[in-house]
C-alpha cells in the first residue's frame, strides 16, 4: 500500500496521544511501586495514581474522593449492575434501554437469570430513548435504571439528565455509560444528575487498561473484586499504575481542549455527510436529526453487503466497522440497531465512520473516493435484492 | 434474520479496482496444515492474499456456553483456534476476516449430519462442508470482495488435463484427503489452490517451525469440529429439540414438518435398546439405541458371539440397520461382504474424459474406488442408472459398506468422482 490505512473506527478504540504515552513512559521505565506500600517507592506511586484520580474528577467536575479506578468501562458497568443485584437481594426491578452498551446488558441478563425483573425501554427509530417511556417504567421497587449518554453505534445522545430528574424523584439510582461521551462532548456529574457514571481512557487517546467509575456520595457499590484495600475497598488490585497515569493525562487533555476537539470532529463528519450524499446515490444516514456526537455516522447502503464493504475498505486501506466491535471479530446484526427497530437487511447494509482527532479532511476526501467506488463495485456484483426475489 | 436467501455474485469480469486484483483467499481453521498453506501462499508473493476464517459453531448459542476455561479449545470452529489464524495472517503479514456462517453450517452439515444418524447411516460432514460451505459459500462470499481464488490447506493437488482441471491424489498417499473433495467440480477446482498437494506432513510442520509459526506444534484437528463431548450424546440432544419443535409446531395447527425423527414416534424410542437380530430375523438380545452402531462395527454390540446362534459362533459385525424399526442385524464377516452396492447423488469431475466411451453406460467404468476415507481402495466398475444412481461392483467383496458414506472414484493418483453410498 503507497499510502498508509486510514483509521475511522475510534468509537472502537483511539491511538494513543504522544503526550499521554509521555506522561506514561517514565512508569514504564524508571519509575515503579506499589501505591499501598509505605516505602518511598509506594508513596511515589501513590501520588501519581491520586494526581490522575483528580485529573478523572476535575474532567467530570466532581470530587476526586468520588472516583474509583477501574480496568475497564465494562468492569465499571458490571459492578454497578451487579452489585444492585447483590444488595436488593435479587429482587425487585432494573430499568436499562434496550441498546445499553453489552456489559450493561449481560450483567442485567445475570441479575435477571437470578430472579430479578428486568424492564427494557426500547430507543425509538431515531436512535433516541424517550425519557417519559424511561420514567414511565420506574417501581417503587425499582433497584436501578440504566441510560448510557452516547449511543457506542449511532452516537445519538440520550436524555440522561431528564431522565435522572425522574430517578431522583423516586428513589431510583441511575448509571450512566458516558464511555463513548467523554472526551468527545462535555459531560458534567452536575448536569447529568446521575448516581453513577463510567468513562474509559483508550476512547479519548488514552491507554487501554485504565477506566473510572463515578459515585454520587451516598451511592452505593459492592465491590465485584475483593481481596485488598485499595479505592477504598470498592475495587481491590494493585493500581496499573502507568494506565492509571495515562488516563489521568487524557482526561486533563480532554478538559483542557475539549472545545476544539468537538469542533475538529465535526467538521470531518460535517464534511463526511455532505460529502457521502453526493457521492454515493441512496445512502441512508442514521439518526441523522438526533442530537448526536460530534465524531459518529451511521449509515446504511441499501443493496450493500456491510460485511463486504468493511473488507473492501479495510483492503483498500480505510478501516471503518460495521458495528460494534464484537470479540470473535465478526459480523452480524447487531442487537442495538435491532431495538430501534431497524430491518436485519438494513443493519446488515450499514457501517459505522468514527472519526478521531488524527485525522484530516484529506483523509475525508480520499474515503469519500474509495467508498463511492466500492459500493458502486459492490451493487456492480450484487443483484439488487428485488432481482433475487425475481 | 433476513427471509430471503443470499444473493450470488455474479462472474467477475475484469476488475480495475486496485484491492481486487488477483486476491486469493485463504481458508484458515488456526490448524497446522491451514496455517502453512497461509505462509506459503503469501511466501510465494504471487499476488495479494487474504486469510478468511469461518465461524462455524457458535458454541455459546448451541450448547448454551461451554464448560469454563475450555471454550472452543481444539475444536476447529472455537474462538481460540479463530485467535491462531488471526496470529497466523499477521506472521505471513496478510489481513484476516473471520465470516459468520454458522446459520449456513447447520443447514448444510449439522442438520443433515443428525438426519442420517437417526436414519441409522453413517455420515460424512467433511464432505459436506467441503462441498457446500468452503468451496460453494466461502469462495462466493470472497468473491464480493474480490477474491478470485480459494486456498485451503487440503493435502490434494489440481492438474491441469485435456478436459480441464482434474482433481489428483497429494503426492504423499499417507496424509491424502482427496477423498473429502470428490464433489468439487471443475469451476471449483479451477478457482482452487492447494499449496499442500506436493508436501508430507513432516514437511508442513518442518516449515512452520521454520516460519516460526504459533501453530507449529498443534496435532491434527477433531474430525467432528461441532461435537465438543459423545456423539451419540449430541445427536440425542439435536432430536430431542426437534421433537420439541415438531410438538410445537403440531400444536399451532401446522404440519410436522421436521426432518429426521423429530415428526414421527421415534421419539419415543430415543434411548430405546434396538432388537439386535441374525439375518433369519431371530432376536439375539437387546442393544443401545438403534443409531449407536455403524455399518461394519465389531466392538460393543451389546451380544456376544459366544450366546450362540445362527450367526455360527464366529465374531458379530453390524451388517444393517433399520431405523424405522429401530432394529441392528448383525452376522459374520462373510455376511458382511458386499459384492456391489447402489450410490446416489452420482458426480463425475471431467465427464467428457471418463464418460465418453460409447459403452461406458452399459459396461460402466472401471476405477478404483475408496468406500471410506481410509479404505485402501478396491477395483470395481461404476454403472451410470437414471436419476443419478449408479451401480458399484466391486471385483472382491468389501467388508463394511456403509450407507452415507461416499464412495470415490480414482484411476491412478486422479479422482473421477464419486457418489454416496445409499
Amino acid at each position: 500500500m503507497d499510502t498508509p490505512p486510514v483509521y475511522l473506527d475510534h468509537n472502537a478504540t483511539t491511538p494513543l496521544d504522544p503526550r499521554v504515552r509521555s506522561a506514561m513512559l517514565p512508569w514504564l521505565g524508571e519509575r515503579h511501586g506499589n501505591p499501598s506500600s509505605v516505602h518511598r517507592f509506594g508513596q511515589a506511586a501513590r501520588e501519581a495514581v491520586e494526581a490522575a484520580r483528580e485529573e478523572v474528577a476535575a474532567l467530570l467536575g466532581a470530587r476526586a474522593a468520588e472516583v474509583v479506578l477501574t480496568g475497564s468501562g465494562t468492569e465499571a458497568n458490571n459492578a454497578v449492575v451487579l452489585g444492585a443485584g447483590r444488595r436488593s437481594g435479587l429482587s425487585g426491578r432494573i430499568v436499562i434501554s434496550a441498546f445499553e452498551h453489552p456489559s450493561v446488558r449481560a450483567a442485567a441478563g445475570l441479575v435477571e437469570a437470578a430472579g430479578m425483573e428486568v424492564v427494557r425501554v426500547r430507543p425509538g427509530a431515531d436512535g433516541v430513548v424517550d425519557a417519559g417511556a424511561m420514567s414511565g417504567a420506574l417501581t417503587p421497587d425499582t433497584r436501578l435504571a440504566c441510560l448510557m449518554l452516547a449511543n457506542n453505534e449511532v452516537g445519538t445522545l440520550q436524555p440522561v439528565a431528564a431522565v435522572a430528574a425522574a430517578c431522583r424523584e423516586r428513589g431510583v439510582p441511575l448509571l450512566c455509560d458516558a464511555v463513548q461521551a467523554v472526551g468527545k462532548v462535555p459531560v458534567t456529574v452536575g448536569e447529568l444528575g446521575c448516581d453513577f457514571l463510567t468513562l474509559g481512557g483508550h476512547k479519548f487517546h488514552g491507554p487501554l487498561g485504565a477506566a473510572a467509575l463515578w459515585l454520587r456520595p451516598g451511592a452505593e457499590l459492592e465491590p465485584l473484586l475483593v481481596g485488598g484495600s485499595q479505592e477504598r475497598r470498592r475495587r481491590a488490585s494493585t493500581e496499573n499504575v502507568p494506565a492509571v497515569v495515562g488516563l489521568g493525562a487524557a482526561c486533563d487533555l480532554a478538559r483542557r481542549e475539549l472545545a476544539d476537539r468537538r469542533r475538529h470532529l465535526a467538521v470531518l463528519r460535517d464534511r463526511f455527510e455532505a460529502g457521502v450524499r453526493e457521492a454515493v446515490p441512496g445512502a441512508v444516514l442514521h439518526a441523522a436529526d438526533a442530537p448526536r456526537l460530534p465524531n459518529t455516522s451511521h449509515l446504511a447502503f441499501p443493496g450493500v453487503e456491510g460485511e463486504a464493504l468493511l473488507i473492501r475498505l479495510d483492503l483498500a486501506g480505510f478501516s471503518v466497522s460495521t458495528g460494534s466491535a464484537c470479540a470473535s471479530g465478526t459480523v452480524e446484526p447487531s442487537p442495538g440497531l435491532s431495538a430501534m427497530g431497524m430491518p436485519p437487511e438494513e443493519a446488515l447494509a450499514s457501517i459505522r465512520v468514527s472519526f478521531g482527532m488524527t485525522n484530516t479532511s484529506d483523509e475525508v476526501d480520499r474515503f469519500l473516493a474509495a467508498l463511492a467506488r466500492e459500493v458502486a463495485e459492490l451493487r456492480r456484483l450484487m443483484p439488487a435484492p428485488a432481482e433475487v426475489v425475481a | 434474520m433476513t427471509a430471503a436467501a443470499p444473493a450470488r455474485v455474479r462472474d467477475l469480469p475484469a476488475d480495475k479496482t486496485a484491492s481486487a486484483a488477483g486476491l486469493t483467499a485463504v481458508a484458515m481453521s488456526g490448524g497446522l496444515d491451514s496455517s502453512v498453506a497461509a505462509w506459503l501462499l503469501a511466501e510465494q508473493g504471487e499476488g495479494p492474499v487474504v486469510g478468511l476464517s469461518m465461524l462455524l459453531w457458535d458454541a455459546i448459542k448451541e450448547e448454551g456456553g461451554p464448560p469454563a476455561g475450555t471454550a472452543g479449545d481444539g475444536r476447529c470452529c472455537g474462538a481460540l483456534d479463530l485467535g491462531d489464524a488471526k496470529r497466523v495472517a499477521q506472521q505471513a503479514g496478510i489481513p484476516h476476516y473471520t465470516l459468520r456462517m454458522d446459520a449456513e453450517f447447520r443447514d448444510r452439515v449439522v442438520d443433515p449430519f443428525v438426519d442420517d444418524y437417526l436414519a441409522g447411516r453413517t455420515p460424512s460432514p467433511c464432505v459436506r462442508c467441503n462441498t457446500w460451505v468452503k468451496f460453494d459459500l466461502l469462495l462466493d462470499r470472497a468473491r464480493r470482495f474480490g477474491a478470485r481464488r480459494l486456498a485451503t490447506g487440503h493435502y490434494a493437488r489440481i492438474v491441469d488435463g485435456p478436459a480441464g482441471p482434474e482433481l489428483h491424489a497429494a503426492a504423499h498417499a499417507g496424509k491424502d484427503q482427496s477423498y473429502f473433495l470428490f464433489e468439487l467440480g471443475r469451476e471449483q477446482l479451477a478457482t482452487s489452490v492447494f499449496p499442500l498437494g506436493e508436501l508430507s506432513k513432516d514437511e508442513v510442520r518442518a516449515v512452520a517451525r521454520r516460519a516460526g509459526l504459533a501453530v507449529a506444534g498443534k496435532g491434527e484437528s477433531m474430525d467432528l469440529c461441532f461435537v465438543a463431548g459423545g456423539v451419540e450424546e449430541f445427536v440425542e440432544r439435536e432430536a430431542a429439540r426437534r421433537a420439541v419443535r415438531a410438538q410445537a409446531s403440531v400444536s399451532r395447527g401446522e404440519r410436522a414438518a421436521v426432518p429426521g425423527d423429530g415428526s414421527r414416534d421415534g421419539l419415543a424410542q430415543l434411548g430405546a435398546g434396538a432388537a439386535l437380530v441374525d439375518r433369519a430375523g431371530r432376536e439375539l438380545g437387546r442393544g443401545a439405541p438403534y443409531y449407536r452402531y455403524t455399518v461394519g462395527q465389531r466392538r460393543g454390540l451389546g451380544v456376544s458371539s459366544t450366546g450362540g446362534t445362527a450367526a455360527g459362533g464366529g465374531r458379530l459385525y453390524v451388517l444393517a440397520i433399520d431405523a424405522d424399526a429401530n432394529r441392528v442385524t448383525v452376522g459374520s464377516a462373510e455376511e458382511l461382504a458386499r459384492p456391489a452396492f447402489t450410490g446416489r447423488g452420482l458426480h463425475w469431475i471431467n465427464p467428457e474424459l471418463d464418460l465418453a466411451a460409447a459403452d461406458a453406460a452399459t459396461a460402466g467404468v472401471e476405477a478404483t474406488v475408496k468406500i471410506r476415507s481410509r479404505h485402501p481402495g478396491v477395483a470395481a466398475r461404476v454403472r451410470p442408472l437414471a436419476g443419478g444412481r449408479c451401480e458399484v461392483e466391486f471385483s472382491d467383496p468389501q467388508h463394511g459398506v456403509a450407507p452415507g458414506q461416499a464412495a470415490v472414484f480414482y484411476r491412478g493418483s486422479r479422482v473421477l468422482g464419486g457418489c454416496w453410498i445409499a
